[in-house]
């Protein structure tokens, strides 16, 4: 069994002084693996993969749990050490590619300035590593793009760019937060299929947030559904479409527009399966000290 | 056989391109429509697919006036609206509407819900408005307390609700809907999408679907146009052009689709 | 799932209990000065000058705040002169904010040769040094209330119409708008149903600001005898005069200093405390 490089156990967070967002979230992701967070908007998601980087809004607080990132917990941490393990062991890709890049820089320097700012690389170095990145990505005369404004470029390419951004200093982890939501379905293929190859060539620990079922299917091996900030299944990629088990995560399935099957496909989650999934985070709480 | 409800025939739309606007004179014109034509039969659902780019926004827009064609005609229930101005088209706006995509900028944050659905109805001088305004929370499934609440007290997918009662309060005979699932979560974009289905069904409506993504047309649609930079690549039946697609930008988006199946062989 | 914010409580802030309640405070004291103020505030009296406050020594009961140099009641000085403030404040806040906010909507939502016009006359206008500029039109108009207010509102319509207009095509931009096309509305109605009411809380902050920046501008023109030709009291004359005894009697330039400095304070803060209790969208 390979170990776990991102370990979350029990995970607690809530809005300062008011509901709860996350409750006893546990997750791994093992070292060179996928593994996708599934769930609607406002199912925590995006929460938890803030809470292992550190940026979460300022009105969220983590109440409880632990996130050991290589051996080590995260949350028992002084800040100024989690900022730079952080740094040096993790990345993400963000959902955005629009708002992710200041408009006002170049490209390039949006990729090198890290490299050099905050994990000490000469400018010779993390330039040439740019180039190397980009053509990683297969983005065409990369000394060029290195140039470019962000506005001068297409949505795609200022995916890749975040993407080569990510993998610029060979993290052990990386946060993919729904990075294809906002793109054109035969683009988002292309994105996918990139995700897919630098994982594999870098051997990265991949957590990719995403609310497409089908896009769960192509990239994971293995997958974990959130439902009100609550762990409903957790399962590996084949066992989980052959035949999931909780009611939720059955529904989300059937809701999944499926063009082979338009019938069993695009069918709401029935009122009464998130009623029974609401009684289940009901009584979490009640159990937790919340209700 | 009826009268097509939509006639179109040879249309352009082009803007000027203000990038390459030189000095002194006019600037070039940006193609975005090159020619299309294609008809909408009354009471169906068709489906407008492309990538960005394609220009399926900007047809929709123009086949509803909010754009000007540059050429071409539209006929809509027998009426050329090609050159129509303001002033005579407002009367007619009230058989043509339209349902937007982004629930966050189509509904003016310092309205509320009711007065939101109520304004068409106020400005094509309907009376019994409160009635009109309740009966349309009631087909889309809110409930009437809704009317006094401001638009960022409801998820995405109610607001998405709340446009769609907006449009169909004139009870226009034609409604657009430009990406409206686009934004929306798997059950909301399940729950609006069967809505639509009821609505179409009950109302007697002809609905123009606009989307990037064929999966969510399937059910939806009855006749699908393909668009690809300005022009139409495919305008099928959907049975057929999911069976047996012709066109090769056709074939690439369904490609592109990635389905719940891990079986699909992909990356 | 809801959007947290929406359950957030709004209370009326401490920030708007005080600046409102400051201002309240003014407008009474403006109007009933006659009734409030303890002395006449023109009355010259050697035998009184240069009295200290009342909780120093050598205070005369009835000189709250103390005396001028001429005799005069410091408290009942600052009393009468926020008439002047006021009256200054909201005339010419109000009409630069009128005009400025319509020039800039026209040209923000209407665009082509509106805002080609206007945009342009904004340019030229905001080319010329403000200071020197309401010199000129003081020297021009000759000095006293009507002229004040003039030169602000002639001087500071820019910085509404700036704003708004850009505000405006954001709005502009929105697909409500559209909507409301959809529906049949012609253009000036979307402009008033539409666009307006998104523009509003920025012009009500604007306003506020301008109220205090018409104040001071108020103050600075009778600090250099530029303001009312009579001895009416003003804030700003007080200072001017106050400066010349400031070791000698402190009280003569620091008590309207504070007025003005509530004043101005109390004003902007108004704005943002009216749009976090108001204001449907919270940010």
């Amino acid at each position: 069994m390979t170990k776990s490089y991102l370990s979350i156990r029990d995970l607690n967070a809530s809005i300062h002084r008011g509901p709860p967002l996350l409750r006893g979230v546990s997750l791994d992701v093992a070292q060179g693996e996928v593994r996708c967070l599934v769930g609607e908007s406002g199912a925590g998601k995006s929460m938890i993969g803030k809470a292992v980087l550190g940026i979460l809004p300022r009105a969220v607080v983590v109440t409880g749990g632990e996130i050991w990132l290589d051996g080590e917990n995260l949350l028992a941490m002084p800040p100024a050490k989690r900022r730079k393990t952080i740094g040096a062991k993790a990345a993400m890709i963000p959902q955005d590619p629009l708002t992710a890049l200041n408009p006002s820089h170049r490209v390039g320097p949006q990729i090198t300035d890290r490299l050099v700012d905050i994990l000490g690389w000469t400018r010779a170095d993390a330039d040439a590593r740019a180039v190397e990145l980009l053509g990683e990505v297969h983005i065409p005369e990369a000394e060029r793009v290195l140039k470019m404004y962000p506005h001068e470029l297409s949505g795609g390419m200022r995916q890749r760019i975040l993407i080569a951004s990510a993998f610029a200093a060979e993290p052990k982890l990386i946060i993919a937060d729904e990075p294809t939501t906002a793109l054109d379905v035969t683009v988002q293929k292309q994105i996918l299929r990139l995700i897919a190859e630098m994982q594999r060539r870098h051997g990265t620990a991949l957590l990719f947030v995403t609310h497409d079922l089908g896009v769960v299917s192509k990239v994971g091996n293995h997958l974990t559904v959130l439902f009100a900030g609550k762990v409903v299944e957790d399962a590996s990629m084949r066992e989980f479409f052959a035949s999931p088990v909780h009611p939720y995560s059955r529904s989300l399935l059937a809701a999944t527009p499926k063009y082979t099957d338009p019938t069993g496909s695009l069918n709401p989650v029935p009122q009464a399966v998130i009623d029974e999934t609401m009684a289940e985070v009901a009584a979490y709480d009640r159990e937790h000290g919340h209700g | 056989m009826a009268e097509p409800i939509y006639k179109v025939r040879d249309l352009k739309v082009s803007v000027p391109d203000m990038a390459r606007k030189p000095l002194i004179g006019a600037a070039p014109r940006l193609e975005i429509l090159k020619g299309l034509s294609f008809e909408i039969a009354r009471g169906s659902v068709m489906g407008i697919v492309g990538g960005s780019g394609s220009g399926k926004s900007t047809l929709g827009r123009t086949l509803i006036r909010l754009t000007q064609p540059s050429e071409g005609r539209i006929l809509f229930d027998g009426t050329d609206i090609t050159d129509l101005g303001e002033n005579r088209l407002r009367p007619l706006r009230r058989k043509f509407q339209m349902i937007f995509q982004d629930p966050m900028s189509s509904l003016n944050p310092r309205r509320r819900i009711g007065g939101i659905i109520a304004g068409p109805l106020k400005l094509q001088g309907y009376d019994g408005i409160d009635n009109r305004v309740r009966e349309s929370l009631d087909l889309v499934g809110l409930p009437r307390a809704f009317a006094g609440r401001y638009p960022h007290e409801l998820s995405g997918g109610q607001r998405q609700r709340v446009g769609i009662a907006r449009a169909i309060a004139l009870r226009p005979e034609f409604i657009l809907a430009d990406e409206i699932v686009s934004g929306l979560d798997v059950s909301s974009q399940a729950q609006v999408l069967n809505l639509l289905e009821e609505l179409v069904r009950e109302l007697g409506l002809t609905l123009a679907f606009i989307s990037h993504d064929l999966s969510v047309v399937r059910r939806l649609c009855g006749r699908i146009i393909v668009l690809r930079q300005g022009e139409i690549v495919e305008n099928a039946e959907t049975g057929t052009l999911f069976d047996n697609p012709q066109a090769d930008y056709t074939k690439e988006l369904l490609a592109a689709i990635p389905l719940p199946d891990p079986d699909q062989v992909w990356v | 799932m809801l959007d947290g914010r929406s359950q957030v409580k709004r209370r009326i802030g401490a920030r708007l209990w005080l600046s409102g309640g400051w201002l309240a405070l003014l407008v009474l004291l403006a109007i009933f000065a006659p009734f409030l103020a303890p002395k006449d505030p023109l009355a010259q009296d050697l035998f009184t000058s240069r009295l200290p406050p009342f909780w120093e020594k050598g205070a005369e009961a009835g000189y709250w705040l103390g005396s001028d140099s001429l005799g005069r009641d410091v408290l009942s000085r600052i009393i009468y002169g926020s008439r002047v403030a006021l009256s200054v404040a909201l005339v010419a806040g109000l009409l630069t904010c009128l005009i400025g906010s319509a020039l800039g909507l026209i040209a923000g939502y209407f665009r082509g040769w509106a805002d080609l016009l206007i945009s342009r006359l904004i340019d030229i206008w905001m080319a010329f040094p403000p200071v020197l500029f309401s010199i000129l039109l003081i020297a021009v108009l000759g000095t006293g209330l009507e002229s004040i207010i003039i030169a602000i509102v002639v001087i500071d319509w820019t910085r509404f119409a700036r704003v708004v207009r850009a505000e405006a095509m954001t709005q502009g931009a929105m697909d409500y708008v559209d909507s409301a096309r959809v529906a049949g509305s012609t253009r000036l109605r979307t402009m008033l149903t539409e666009i307006l009411p998104n523009v509003l809380p920025t012009i009500g902050a604007l306003l506020t600001l301008e109220m205090g920046i018409a104040v001071i501008v108020e103050a600075i023109l009778s600090f250099v005898n530029l303001s009312l030709s009579t001895d009416y009291p003003t804030w700003g004359g007080m200072i001017a005069e106050g400066r010349i005894s400031v070791h000698q009697a402190w009280w003569v330039l620091v008590f309207p200093l504070v007025a003005l400095f509530l004043t101005v304070l109390s004003f902007s803060q108004l704005g943002e405390g009216l749009k976090d209790r108001f204001d449907p969208v919270l940010r």
